[in-house]
């Protein structure tokens, strides 16, 4: 049995006997991908809790269980983790960690030991936002966004908070920073641009957007900061500061932020759909250009997020027609897909399972996008139930659905190991049944009125929540079902060897499977396109002791 | 990481070696990276300008009344000092790559000296404006004060950008002993001195940004009270 990356590593600083700090003071991407991984579904959750509870709350008018107040505290604690813990780092930091240096056949990140300081700047982040749980203030009650002028004046820790976003968004920061460099500099000879798989031009795009949103959003916070403490005025109407100001500033990078979510997960959904459809994909230039543009438009939209603050009617107006242009590289993405399985030898394994059930919720979460960037309907449907849904539908619905598709697809390379193919569906038709049971009846509800973050409501809108709640149990009982698939996989699982599911892209021609410390044997010469299929069967095959093609 | 790095050897199927970047020894990587870092500073300094902008335009006259109040002398002395400091650093890394490592260790000391002193101008004025009651929190910043609120908000951002500008040069100071430290250790040659590169890289855009930052603040107002009319 050869060594794999759970055997040996490299480490940041000199050379630990234990295991334990061997792990943590590691610089192979695999393992800190993986760490990343732990430490962000353990957030997640905590926060999918929070919602619970919101839920539980939220299943007959009046208060049962919590009151307002700390009903606003934890809508706040659910959006601050699943924004900043889990859904921004999420995909670029376990997946795009873990499988990106393998698919261009690097022997790791351009900066591992800035990656690994970068897992430790992230785990502070994480400690400074839960800190303020356990200080008598309380965790903050503004809601993720921090709106001033509350956020300067509520009582509770909101600096807290602040102060973790901004570390969090470092951590973001050099992550792409990581990311770009080395998709810059660290390709196998012969792998152009062109010929990189989809998800590395999704991570590509998405490294763009850290960099160059997340520093916007960072100053925001420390002037917030600034504000809160040494009263500059930047914010203040009392000292002549615009509070809206501090919407645009947050917004953004914040609008950005959510392409900086959905790129790489698009990326995923790349590579599943030709894998799984056996066939070469549809309009590869298409696809990885559409990535780059989205993230290019995508910085020019943030102002449909105020449409209700008193903006311009003409400033109204463009950002409105800006936003609907979002769905034009997002609509080729979707044919491009439709478009790759057409005529393919479909092969419904979990991975495809859980990318098929995202066109249809990511469609839904897309289109009543575009619904509310449109002025007139925004105006009615502000802060109602209606956008709680869109945004469910596009982030759960769109980015973790794939984030757990990307898992399911890669599980097998990071661990050696299958899962159970049977049941690991089921899980999957139980979640995605409670996900639409969940979230659908919002759209309703919102529709007829029912404002977001109440904790209470009028009795019409009962059925709605109830209906919600059934969902959420469904949900949860098919999220705790799926990790459990996962952890038995992992430890019971039958062995997989390094290519069960006849992929082409270079991270499945490994020497052995889990992959070994320095992945590849030798680097190989790129001189194929990533998705090349022939009769169903991949084109390129290698040697993989010498990584020479022998096709 | 170690210097006796070889890299890998890629074969193509007509037998064509192709030499395989590594992620060590890989200098354009360390600069592509750098600069990149530097970029998000300027982003961060841009959003702060673009909010200076946006209440400069609210509040044009208190604007030029609060730049006019600044001290023009100190603010210019620290420009000079910075822009000489930023000479020297060029010229420590020139000394470096010529081979002259202790001719670069001494322009790097000139440097740090050049920093302190910028502090200490900085100390000096920021004093002063104290004593005049105009400091974050204290006098006339307070907000049952009757000064008018474009001079709040000037003096507000004047503090905020000049302080973390000022936070700058502190962390500037920082890297360039562990950079003296480096070279000492012989981490940083004449033949390895990406590090060095990349300080020099961040000591520019840290002076770069003052010279932003001292018109907008300084000289905006320099005509007087009027603006020049």
């Amino acid at each position: 049995m050869s060594k794999s990356y759970f055997d040996e590593t490299h480490t940041a600083i000199g050379h630990p006997k234990s295991t334990f700090m061997q792990w943590m003071l590691t610089i192979d991407h695999k393992r800190i991908g993986l760490m990343y991984a732990a430490v962000m579904f353990a957030f997640f959750f905590v926060a999918v809790a929070t919602a619970f509870l919101m839920r539980l709350e939220l299943f007959a008018p009046g208060g049962q269980f919590i009151d307002g107040d700390t009903f606003n505290q934890a809508f706040t604690l659910h959006g601050v983790i699943m924004i900043f813990l889990f859904i921004v780092p999420g995909i670029p930091a376990v997946l795009g960690n873990i499988v990106m240096p393998l698919m261009i056949g690097a022997k790791d990140v351009s900066f591992p030991r800035l990656n690994w300081f970068t897992f430790w700047l992230y785990i502070l982040g994480c400690i400074i936002a839960l800190a303020s749980l356990f200080t008598d203030a309380g965790f903050a009650d503004t809601g993720w966004t921090f709106y001033a002028p509350y956020s300067i004046t509520t009582d509770t820790n909101v600096v807290f908070t602040l102060v973790a976003a901004f570390v969090l968004g470092m951590a973001s920061i050099l992550t792409g920073l990581n990311f770009l460099v080395t998709i810059h500099r660290l390709r196998a000879p012969g792998m152009t641009f062109w010929k990189m798989p989809l998800f590395v031009w999704g991570i590509y795009a998405t490294a763009w957007i850290q960099l160059l949103a997340t520093p916007v959003v960072g100053i925001t916070l420390i002037l917030a900061i600034m504000e809160k403490y040494f009263g500059i005025g930047i914010f203040d109407p009392a000292k002549g500061g615009d509070p809206v100001l501090f919407e645009h500033l947050f917004w953004i990078y914040s609008h950005p932020a959510v392409y900086l979510m959905i790129l790489p997960a698009f990326g995923v959904m790349s590579e599943i759909i030709p894998t799984f459809s056996r066939r070469e994909v549809f309009g590869y230039r298409a696809i990885a250009l559409s990535s780059a543009s989205i993230a290019g438009i995508g910085y020019l939209v943030w102002g449909h997020h105020l449409y209700t603050s008193g903006m311009a009617d003409i400033a109204k107006t463009i950002f409105s027609f800006l936003t609907f242009f979002v769905a034009i590289p997002t609509g080729i993405k979707f044919y491009d897909w439709i478009a790759t399985m057409y005529k393919g030898k479909i092969i419904l394994s979990t991975p495809m399972l859980w990318a098929l059930g995202t066109i249809i919720t990511f469609t839904i979460g897309g289109l009543t996008g575009v619904t509310i960037a449109m002025i007139g309907v925004d105006i009615h449907l502000q802060d109602t139930y209606y956008t709680v849904a869109h945004f469910h539908y596009a982030m759960l619905g769109g980015v973790v659905f794939l984030f757990f598709a990307g898992l399911h697809y890669w599980f097998p390379l990071v661990t050696g190991k299958m899962y159970n193919e049977t049941h690991a569906k089921r899980a999957f038709y139980l979640q995605f049944v409670g996900f639409n049971l969940l979230w659908f009846p919002m759209f309703i509800a919102g529709y007829y009125g029912m404002p977001r973050r109440y904790f209470d409501y009028l009795p019409e809108f009962q059925i709605y929540h109830q209906v919600s709640f059934v969902g959420a149990v469904l949900f949860i009982a098919g999220l705790i079902y799926m990790f459990i698939v996962f952890f038995k996989g992992w430890k019971s699982g039958n062995p997989s060897g390094p290519n069960p599911w006849n992929a082409t892209t270079l991270e499945w021609h490994m020497p052995s499977s889990p992959p070994p410390l320095e992945n590849h044997s030798k680097v190989p010469y790129v001189d194929f396109n990533p998705y090349e299929y022939h009769h169903g069967e991949p084109v390129v095959k290698f040697d993989y002791a010498t990584m020479k093609r022998i096709d | 990481m170690s210097h006796e790095y070889v890299p890998e050897i890629a074969v193509d199927r007509e037998g064509n070696e192709y030499k395989v970047q590594g992620w060590q020894d890989d200098f354009y990587g360390g600069k592509l990276g750098f600069w990149l870092f530097m970029f998000t500073e300027v982003l961060m300094f841009g959003a702060m300008f673009m909010a200076l902008a946006y209440y400069n335009h609210l509040h044009p006259q208190e604007f030029i009344e609060a730049s006019a109040s600044l001290n023009r002398l100190l603010g210019g002395i620290n420009t000079v000092i910075l822009l000489v400091s930023a000479l020297t650093m060029g010229l420590s890394l020139l000394k470096m790559r010529a081979g002259d490592v202790k001719g670069s260790k001494l322009m790097i000391w000139a440097t740090i000296v050049l920093a302190l002193a910028f502090l200490g101008i900085k100390a000096v004025e920021w004093t002063a404006e104290y004593n005049h009651g105009i400091f974050l929190m204290h006098g006339e910043m307070l907000p049952e004060s009757g000064m008018s609120f474009g001079k709040k908000l000037f003096f507000g951002m004047y503090f905020t950008m000049t302080g973390i500008h000022g936070f700058h040069i502190i962390i500037g100071i920082g890297i360039m002993l562990w950079l003296l430290k480096r070279i000492n250790a012989g981490k940083v040659r004449p033949d390895h001195h990406i590090l060095h590169w990349n300080i020099a890289l961040y000591w520019d855009i840290v002076h770069l940004i003052w010279v932003f930052v001292f018109p907008y603040y300084y000289m905006i107002g320099a005509g007087g009270a009027t603006g020049g009319h």
